[in-house]
C-alpha cells in the first residue's frame, strides 16, 4: 500500500478554495446586480417626490439605459473569459503564425511555404485528410442502419446503449481498448490480441499492425478507433430523428405497398435529411481536431501523424511556435466553411419550422 | 420524442395488413429481409461490444496470463485476481500506476471546470434571452461564432498569458500567475471554463428563450428585477438544461487530454489528471500490459456511471446542441 490521504490534502484544500470563489463570486455577482439597482431606484424615487413637492416636471431616464447597465453586468464575466480565452489568444497565434520559432522577428509566410513544402508535413496533411473524409461516412453510415433496423425492436435502449457507451469514455481509454485488438506476437507465440488471432485462425501470418505505414493501413486501423466512438453519436441523433417521421406518413406509404427498401430511399432519408447532415457536420469537426488517439497509439510515428498533433509537437516539443501556430491556422481555416455550411442549414430549419 | 405510430416491419405482420405477402416465395423473402437485418444489426453490436469486454475480462487475469494468451483463453481456463487494480491504483514502483492520486487530480480538475462554465454561462444567456439592450444580437452572434475556433489556435498565446502575464509596448500590464505545484489546477479550471463559454451559452440560450413570455413580464409587472427574476424563477425551469450541460461539460473535462497535457502537466503526478498518465503509460517501451488493462477502467468507472445513471439529459442536450470543442 503506497497510498497515504494525507498526501492527497492540499489537493483537497484547493478544491474547496475553487468551490468558495466560485460561491463567492456568483452570489457577490447577484448581489450586486440586484442591491445597487434597488438603492438606485430607492433615491430616484426620493429625488422624485421631492421634484413632486417642489412642483418641477423632471424627465424620467430611458429605462432602456438603466437595463443595458445590468445586461453588462451579466455578460461581464462571459465576456472577460473570452477575451482572455478565446479572443485574444486566436489573434496572437495568427500573427505568430508569421513570425519566427521564437515569435522574435517576422517571416512572412516562410511558416505557410514550410507546411506545404516539406514532405512529412504534406503527409501529415494527407492523412489529416484521408481522417476527414472516411470517418463521418462511416460512423454516419453505420449509426444510421443501426439506428433504422433497432428501431422498434425488442431491447431497443440496451441495443443503443451498447453502441452509444464509447461516446462516454475518453479517446486514450478507447485506445488502450483498441491497443489490445491490434497487440502482435510473433508467429511462433500465441497471440493476445484478437485481430491477430482472428488472422491466425484462418491460417494467415500474424502482423505488426501499427508498423504497416506503407498502404496508410495503419492509419486506416486509428480511423476505426474515431469511428468506434462516434457511431453512437450518429445513432442517437437520427434515431430521434428517425422517431420523429409523423406516423401517418409511414402508415400512407405501407398502404401502397411500398418495400422496405423503398421506404428507406423515398420516405426516411429525405424526412431526415436535415439531421444527417447535422451528424456530419459535427462529426467532421470533430475529426480535424482528433489528438488523443494518434497521441496514445502511436504518438505520431510510423507515419500516422495528423495536422493537431503536429501542431503540439512543433509548439510544445520542438518549440517552433511560428510552424505550430501555422499549423493551428490552417485547422481554424478548414473549419469555417463547414460551419458557415451549419449555420445556413440551421436556419433554414428554423425557418422551415 | 414518443410516437404514437404502429411498429413497422420489425414486428410480424399483423393478420390484416395490406402488406403481407401472398405467396410462399413472398414470405421466405421477408423472412429473410428480418434474418438479414437482424443478423446485421448483431455484428454491429458486437463489433462495439467485444473489444471493451475483451479488456474487462483482462482487467481481472493474472499478469502473466494477459501477457501470454488472449482473453478468449479465459473461458477455456478462468483464473481471476485483482491485483491488476490494486497495483495500478496503489502499487509504489515509479512504473506503477499510482492512479488513485490521478484519479483525486481528475476530481479536482472536473468539478470547478463544471460549475463555472455553468454559472457564468446561465447569467450570459438570460441576459442575451430575456434583457433589452443595444447591440444585444452582435454580442450574441460573436459568442455563437467563437465556437468555431479551435483549442489549438488558443493554447500558446493562453500559456504565455499565464506564464508572462501581458505586457504591452514593454510595460507589464497583468503580472505573471506563477503557479506552481497544485496551484496550476487554477490554471486548467480556467482555460476549460474559457473553452466551454461558446457552446455553454448556446445550448442554454436556445433553452431559455424558449420560457413562456407571460412568466416573465408577470414577474416585472410585479416589480421583480432581473436578478430576482434569474434566481427565483429561471433557475428552477431551466434545472433539465443545466443537467444536459454539466454531463457534456463532465464528459469534456474528464476525458480530455489535450488541455491538461499544456496547462496541467508541469505539476507532475500533483496535477496531471489521469488521461495524461494513461497516456504515459501506453506509450512506454515498459511492457506492462497488465496494468494498462486495470489502468483503462479505472479512468471509465466515473464517466460510465454519469452516463449511464443521466442517459437521458445527456442525449437531450446532444440533440438541442451541435458543436462542441
Amino acid at each position: 500500500m503506497n497510498f497515504d490521504l494525507a498526501d492527497q490534502a492540499d489537493k483537497f484544500v484547493m478544491l474547496l478554495g475553487g468551490l468558495v470563489a466560485f460561491v463567492a463570486l456568483v452570489g457577490g455577482l447577484l448581489l450586486v446586480l440586484d442591491v445597487i439597482p434597488t438603492r438606485l431606484a430607492e433615491r430616484r424615487e426620493a429625488r422624485l417626490a421631492a421634484a413632486a413637492d417642489a412642483g418641477t416636471p423632471i424627465s424620467v431616464a430611458s429605462v432602456r439605459g438603466r437595463e443595458g447597465w445590468l445586461a453588462f453586468g451579466f455578460l461581464v464575466p462571459a465576456l472577460l473569459l473570452l477575451a482572455i480565452g478565446l479572443i485574444f489568444p486566436a489573434i496572437r497565434t495568427t500573427i505568430l503564425s508569421f513570425m519566427n520559432g521564437d515569435g522574435s522577428a517576422f517571416v512572412g509566410f516562410d511558416n505557410y511555404t514550410w507546411m506545404f513544402g516539406q514532405p512529412d508535413i504534406q503527409s501529415v496533411l494527407l492523412n489529416t485528410l484521408i481522417w476527414v473524409l472516411v470517418v463521418p461516412t462511416l460512423a454516419t453510415t453505420i449509426g444510421l442502419i443501426y439506428a433504422i433496423l433497432v428501431d422498434k425492436a425488442r431491447g431497443e435502449a440496451f441495443a443503443k446503449a451498447l453502441i452509444f457507451l464509447p461516446m462516454s469514455i475518453s479517446f486514450v481509454g478507447a485506445s488502450i481498448i483498441w491497443k489490445f485488438v491490434y497487440a502482435y506476437r510473433s508467429g511462433e507465440q500465441e497471440q493476445i490480441g484478437l485481430l491477430n488471432q482472428i488472422v491466425v485462425w484462418f491460417g494467415g501470418e500474424p502482423q505488426q499492425w501499427l508498423l504497416e505505414q506503407g498502404s496508410k493501413l495503419n492509419t486506416l486501423l486509428l480511423i476505426v478507433i474515431m469511428i468506434w466512438i462516434q457511431a453512437g453519436f450518429a445513432m442517437v441523433i437520427l434515431s430521434a430523428a428517425i422517431k420523429a417521421i409523423p406516423g401517418e406518413i409511414v402508415e400512407a406509404a405501407r398502404i401502397d405497398g411500398t418495400n422496405a427498401w423503398q421506404m428507406f430511399w423515398q420516405i426516411t432519408l429525405p424526412a431526415i435529411r436535415a439531421a444527417v447532415i447535422v451528424v456530419v457536420v459535427t462529426i467532421t469537426i470533430a475529426t480535424l481536431k482528433v489528438f488523443d488517439i494518434v497521441r496514445t497509439m502511436t504518438n505520431g510515428n510510423y507515419d500516422t501523424s495528423v495536422i493537431a498533433n503536429e501542431m503540439y509537437n512543433q509548439s510544445f516539443r520542438y518549440g517552433e511556435t511560428g510552424h505550430g501556430s501555422a499549423l493551428a491556422v490552417f485547422l481554424f481555416v478548414l473549419v469555417i466553411p463547414i460551419v458557415i455550411f451549419q449555420i445556413r442549414n440551421i436556419r433554414k430549419q428554423r425557418s422551415e419550422a | 420524442m414518443t410516437t404514437t405510430n404502429p411498429p413497422a416491419a420489425a414486428v410480424p405482420l399483423a393478420k390484416a395488413d395490406p402488406d403481407r405477402p401472398r405467396t410462399s416465395a413472398g414470405r421466405v423473402r421477408q423472412k429473410l429481409s428480418t434474418r438479414v437485418a437482424t443478423g446485421i444489426a448483431l455484428v454491429i453490436a458486437l463489433f462495439w461490444s467485444v473489444p471493451t469486454f475483451g479488456l474487462l475480462i483482462s482487467s481481472f487475469r493474472p499478469e502473466n496470463d494477459i501477457k501470454t494468451s488472449g482473453w478468449w483463453t479465459f473461458f477455456s481456463d478462468p483464473a481471476l485476481t485483482l491485483e491488476n487494480y490494486q497495483e495500478v491504483l496503489f502499487g509504489g514502483g515509479a512504473s506503477s500506476g499510482q492512479l488513485a492520486g490521478y484519479f483525486i487530480n481528475s476530481l479536482v480538475i472536473t468539478i470547478p471546470s463544471v460549475l463555472f462554465p455553468m454559472a457564468v454561462c446561465a447569467l450570459a444567456a438570460y441576459a442575451l434571452a430575456w434583457i433589452d439592450f443595444r447591440g444585444r444580437d452582435w454580442v450574441y452572434i460573436l459568442i455563437f461564432a467563437l465556437q468555431i475556433v479551435p483549442l489549438q489556435m488558443a493554447l500558446v498565446p493562453l500559456l504565455r498569458f499565464f506564464s508572462q502575464g501581458v505586457e504591452l509596448f514593454g510595460v507589464q500590464v497583468l503580472p505573471a500567475w506563477g503557479l506552481t505545484g497544485e496551484g496550476l489546477f487554477i490554471q486548467v479550471w480556467f482555460a476549460h471554463t474559457c473553452f466551454a463559454i461558446p457552446f455553454g451559452v448556446y445550448l442554454l440560450h436556445n433553452f431559455i428563450s424558449e420560457l413562456p413570455r407571460d412568466v416573465m413580464e408577470a414577474a416585472r409587472v410585479d416589480g421583480a428585477n432581473h436578478p430576482k427574476i434569474f434566481r427565483t424563477i429561471v433557475l428552477p425551469l431551466i434545472t433539465p438544461v443545466l443537467a444536459s450541460f454539466a454531463i457534456f461539460q463532465f464528459l469534456w473535462v474528464w476525458n480530455d487530454l489535450l488541455v491538461a497535457l499544456i496547462f496541467a502537466s508541469g505539476g507532475g503526478r500533483d496535477t496531471n489528471p489521469m488521461t495524461v498518465r494513461l497516456a504515459e503509460l501506453a506509450g512506454t517501451r515498459g511492457n506492462e500490459w497488465q496494468r494498462l488493462t486495470s489502468g483503462a477502467f479505472v479512468s471509465m468507472i466515473v464517466p460510465l456511471i454519469v452516463f449511464l445513471s443521466l442517459q437521458r439529459y445527456f442525449v437531450r442536450g446532444l440533440l438541442a446542441g451541435s458543436v462542441k470543442g
